[in-house]
């Protein structure tokens, strides 16, 4: 358990509550993945209401899918995962020293994550135009336009909070690449964002197959 | 043993995700069937676990860490199974309470 490391200015120094920086990096990474397991939990809820209410509506749902772009939907996964990768890089460089790749790395991610939301609200815009956001000015033809809704409703709220995660994890980009920038970057700090944005993008992952492909998949 | 993977991995892992997401885009436009549903969320979860693995760096983790990262996937099982347990059997013993808002 207990382990020489090298130390470095850019190493996350041992906090007096520690014994050996093992021990430290340990309970840091823990801490985030328990922090992680509540936000599974919390997008399973909506994911267990999907199924559900999928599995009463299926028509409806088919439906709904069918209103979304796949080819918007594909490239987001694309643009989240090409992210995902220069966020790896990025502890990569965090913790070998390699200040200027490092601010190449998560510069190239916050844009990325950016252009992903450029695309979300690109998208709510299409939608918006559709009359297909749920409410009173909701307005779609045919027999299960009720229950499109629903699709509609989990669309929202599934890819909407997934949004925010994003929103969140690139104020946390901003902050890393200030800290490289002036050079008072630590790698563990980098390292556990990563853990969070790896985890939104995970999220995604699910929410691709099920908002978008189901309408091809029933066909 | 080193704490991270090698930018070559990382590399090789990204072109991995990349033909996977063209795999699922790919296998939606063939007609399976129920199996369509399995074969998505089977991609999806390759690819989650090629994230988990490597870019969240678990496979060079502690024991410790491994069972923190399943630990919120079982959860998430138990929440998807036990409900799908009450929703998906519901129509085998016809009742009138069973689908009240039909």
């Amino acid at each position: 358990m207990v382990e020489a490391e090298p130390v470095g200015p850019h190493h996350t120094p041992l906090r007096e509550q520690f014994e050996a920086l093992g021990q430290q990096r340990e309970a840091d990474t823990l801490g985030m993945w328990v922090f992680l397991s509540t936000e599974i939990l919390f997008f399973g809820g909506v994911i267990t209401s999907y199924m559900i209410y999928r599995s009463l509506f299926a028509p409806a749902f088919h439906i709904g899918s069918g209103h979304l772009d796949l080819v918007s939907g594909t490239a987001m996964t694309v643009i989240l995962l090409a992210s995902s990768f220069t966020m790896a890089l990025s502890v990569h460089a965090a913790e070998h020293g390699l200040r200027r790749r490092l601010m190449l790395c998560l510069a190239l991610t916050l844009v990325l994550g950016l252009a992903f939301l450029g695309l979300k609200a690109h998208e709510y815009y299409h939608v918006y135009q559709e009359r297909l956001v749920p409410g009173s000015r909701f307005h779609l033809e045919g027999p299960h336009a009720r229950e499109v809704q629903l699709f509609m409703m989990h669309y929202f709220i599934m890819t909407g909070m997934h949004a925010l995660h994003m929103i969140i994890g690139a104020g946390m980009l901003i902050f890393l690449i200030t800290y490289a920038a002036r050079n008072t970057y630590k790698n563990y700090t980098v390292e556990i964002c990563g853990l969070y944005w790896h985890f939104v993008d995970i999220v995604w992952l699910f929410l691709f197959p099920l908002l978008y492909l189901f309408e091809l998949r029933t066909r | 043993m080193p704490r991270l993977a090698s930018p070559r991995t990382f590399l090789k892992v990204f072109i991995a995700l990349l033909a996977l997401t063209a795999l699922t885009t790919g296998a939606a436009f063939v007609p399976l069937g129920p199996f369509n549903d399995a074969v998505a969320l089977l991609i999806a979860a390759s690819k989650a676990t090629l994230v988990v693995l490597f870019f969240m760096n678990v496979r060079y983790s502690s024991r410790l860490t491994w069972a923190f990262a399943v630990a919120g996937f079982c959860w998430l099982a138990v929440l998807l199974g036990l409900s799908a347990t009450d929703f998906f059997t519901r129509h085998w013993i016809p009742s009138p309470s069973a689908f009240p808002w039909r």
